[in-house]
């Protein structure tokens, strides 16, 4: 054997030692603690046993797998315009009827980049999470954020998790950020809407913020309500492509349908008037909201979109929506109108008229 | 949906809207709808865009966050933060300005503020914080009363020690009695309050008829109750007989709920003389817990200032409230106060005539060509 050799012998007996010994002490980090403790967000070893048993094998993809500092994106042919969102979840309780906030976050964070034009193509992931939040807890929602990114095709790309004192937080605050690309030919534009333009809502509203409500012990109310939380791009998709002059699309999240018709009308200073009757609401959103003095279209929601378009696309939009499992009860609840500036008129079932205002001062807890 | 639908048939309402037309004969009529409620719903369907011109809808004073004066919003804060207080209270009060902030400002200042959907959800909180005291804010009317009645029973059977009413019950018939003896007050009949009848029933509203020889219909809250109410108001008018009409024969009882009136009348007695905001004292008209009832009582187990704050210069709640102004001829309305800044009361609960005229009726001031919030477009 030639000192050559030797040497190449002992540093492979010496490299297998090292593999072993990173092995074990990987084994080492495997996660045993049943609750979150502020070591979790020490940066130390019990942090990375949470990134590495919980958070990474739940989210694998190759950019996040490749455990760099930031994700790296290849360049996309056509891709002139990036279009980049956040949004912060602060849900309670953290699950309700059909839904949980990691749903939540995935979505709502797709549903922005969607409404804006843009195909996702990652997301980020930040956790706040609350000393003592039980181990069990966290392991649901990170599942429920891998199976709604893994459903909506958008990988969850980097992250980051921080531990706060108990009582800082309440159980789990979740941010995601999204970066998506507008395709070239993409023409929405809100200043584009004109007068006679149709408006046009994709299905039922009120599901999402009603089974929040719900869901709160201190409403002892019964009904059958689950989240309509979903991811829309594809939706928006089929709508574009159906109608490529569409003006503008809103999801009617927190402040519901009425809050987003106000921003347009507000921002175009021309009128919006929606037909109360043609508004698709579910017989339990209706009745709980009779009791609780509450307007559906206040009410969140989570998978739903707002297209206004112009008149002469709008039958091709209603088709593209109702073609779509998410659309299938779309329908056309009203139009765009010069007077009154910057309103939103409701034509009530009984034959009167209404101004149809942004929500107020909701004194109920935050539902999204 | 059963028991809303068929309350709001289109064809219905036209109809009834084609019998007030007919039996108002084009004269002007003005008539008060007591309760707020009913100024909401009102509001919301768009009645008034149904109604003949001379057929004029004027709101009363039955919105029990509204004829709180401010004095009161001024002690409830002031028991707030009372250190080891658990400040319990309707939602929509907490957004009523006392003469420095409102519950909620108290609130983000750390006092610890909670609304409850029910006297009982605030006994439970007691239950819960055995070391803190559980004060409930109660306000309302005959609504509301008997709930906060049952709950003090409770508490008792409990033998609860940390739980304590702040009570503000007032009652609705010296607040009518106050209105139609104000003077310039022209009012041709009146819708009665659906809910409160449900509790005292008919006979307490007989002397509007009796003795001021106007017509009353107790009305229900859904478009079609409203309606049909006007139309037999109408009717008692060309038939020139005056009396107390039920409506609301679906819920209301004509001699109310007896058990309810028991209950109230075991822990609550009536108080010499009570503020409401806009029509001041009136005495006989507010509620306060009985002797035997001290021990929950918080007016005396915590130090309230009980001062006498008067209302901003500018806001002019109390002429709304007694149907001489409509809530758009105040000075401040929809410029100053909004419902996210109210000066004034009416403009804070959805049931307030302020913010259901901001809410929902500003178009159709437009179209009379009556900018929102023009003083200059007084009567």
């Amino acid at each position: 054997m030639t000192d050559a050799r030797r040497i190449e012998s002992s540093l492979s007996a010496q490299l297998g030692r090292m593999e072993r010994a990173r092995v074990v002490r990987h084994d080492a980090a495997r996660l045993l603690d049943e609750h979150i403790t502020l070591s979790h967000g020490s940066g130390g070893k019990s942090s990375h046993a949470l990134i590495e048993s919980v958070l990474m094998p739940a989210f694998r993809n190759p950019l996040l797998d490749s455990g760099a500092d930031a994700a790296v994106f290849r360049s996309v042919a056509g891709a002139e315009r990036i279009a980049m969102t956040t949004d912060s979840y602060v849900v309670s309780p953290l699950f309700f009827p059909g839904g949980d906030i990691g749903q939540l976050a995935v979505n709502g964070t797709i549903n922005d980049l969607a409404v804006s034009g843009a195909r996702p193509i990652g997301l980020s992931v930040g956790l706040i999470l609350e000393e003592g939040l039980d181990m069990n807890v966290l392991r649901r929602v990170v599942a429920s954020m891998a199976r709604a990114a893994c459903a909506a095709g958008v990988p969850i790309v980097t992250g980051d998790t921080k531990v706060v004192h108990r009582g800082k937080a309440d159980q789990i605050f979740i941010n995601t950020s999204g970066v998506g690309i507008i395709a070239a030919h993409s023409r929405l534009d809100m200043n584009a809407i004109q007068v006679g333009d149709v408006v046009l809502l994709s299905g039922f509203v009120g599901d999402h913020g009603m089974a929040v409500m719900l869901a709160r012990e201190a409403l002892e109310l019964d009904a059958d309500i689950v989240t309509d939380s979903a991811p829309l791009h594809e939706l928006v998709a089929r709508l574009l492509a159906a109608a490529p002059d569409t003006r503008v699309i809103k999801d009617p999240t927190r402040g519901g349908v009425a809050s987003a018709l106000n921003e347009i009308a507000s921002r175009t200073r021309l009128a919006i008037r929606i037909e109360e009757e043609r508004v698709p609401v579910r017989r339990p959103v209706r009745g709980a909201c009779e009791i609780l003095g509450l307007e559906p279209l206040h009410i969140a929601n989570e998978g739903k979109l707002i297209a206004i378009v112009p008149r002469e696309q709008a039958n091709d939009a209603l088709q593209a929506l109702r073609g779509h499992a998410l659309g299938e009860d779309a329908a056309i609840i009203g139009e765009v109108l010069e007077q009154p500036e910057a309103m939103v008129l409701l034509s009530t079932a009984v034959g009167g008229s209404r101004v149809l205002d942004m929500l107020v001062g909701d004194p109920l807890p935050r539902i999204c | 949906m059963r028991f809303v639908d068929e309350f709001r048939e289109p064809g219905g309402i036209a109809r009834l809207a084609a019998e007030i037309e007919r039996l108002s004969h084009g004269q002007y009529v003005k008539i008060m709808e007591v309760c707020g409620g009913h100024t909401h719903a009102i509001y919301k369907h768009g009645l008034q865009d149904l109604l003949p011109a001379n057929v004029e809808l004027v709101h009363g004073p039955g919105c029990p966050v509204c004829v709180i004066p401010m004095g009161r919003i001024d002690d409830a804060i002031s028991i707030a933060r009372t250190p080891g207080v658990i400040f319990a209270t309707y939602g929509d009060m907490m957004r009523v300005p006392s003469s420095s902030g409102s519950l909620l400002d108290a609130k983000a200042a750390g006092a610890d503020v909670r609304f409850v959907y029910s006297p009982l959800d605030a006994l439970t909180l007691a239950r819960r914080n055995p070391d803190r005291e559980v004060v409930f804010f109660a306000v309302g009317f005959e609504t509301t009363a008997p709930s906060t009645a049952a709950t003090l029973l409770r508490a008792r059977d409990e033998g609860a020690t940390n739980f304590t009413v702040f009570c503000n019950h007032v009652t609705i018939i010296p607040a009518i009695k106050a209105i139609l003896d104000s003077p310039g007050m022209s009012l041709h009949g009146f819708i009665g309050p659906g809910h409160v009848s449900t509790i005292i029933g008919l006979e307490p509203f007989a002397f509007v008829a009796r003795d001021y020889g106007l017509p009353i219909v107790v009305s229900g809250f859904e478009p079609a109750d409203i309606m049909q109410s006007v139309v037999m108001l109408l009717r008692q008018r060309s038939e020139k007989h005056m009396r107390v009409e039920n409506q609301y024969a679906r819920v209301v009882r004509a001699d109310g709920n007896r058990r309810a009136l028991e209950m109230m009348g075991e822990t609550m007695m009536l108080r010499p003389f009570f503020e409401w905001r806009g029509l001041g004292f009136i005495s006989h008209s507010a509620l306060a817990l009985r002797q035997e009832f001290a021990g929950f009582d918080a007016e005396v187990r915590f130090p309230v200032p009980n001062v006498r704050v008067t209302d901003p210069k500018a806001c002019q709640c109390g002429e709304v409230l007694k149907g001489a102004i409509k809530p758009w001829q105040c000075k401040v309305f929809g410029t100053a106060c909004t419902p996210e800044t109210p000066i004034g009361s009416c403009m804070v609960s959805p049931e307030g005539a302020c913010a259901a005229y901001y809410n929902y009726g500003r178009y159709s001031l437009m179209r009379q060509g009556v900018p929102a919030g023009s003083p200059a477009s007084s009567t």
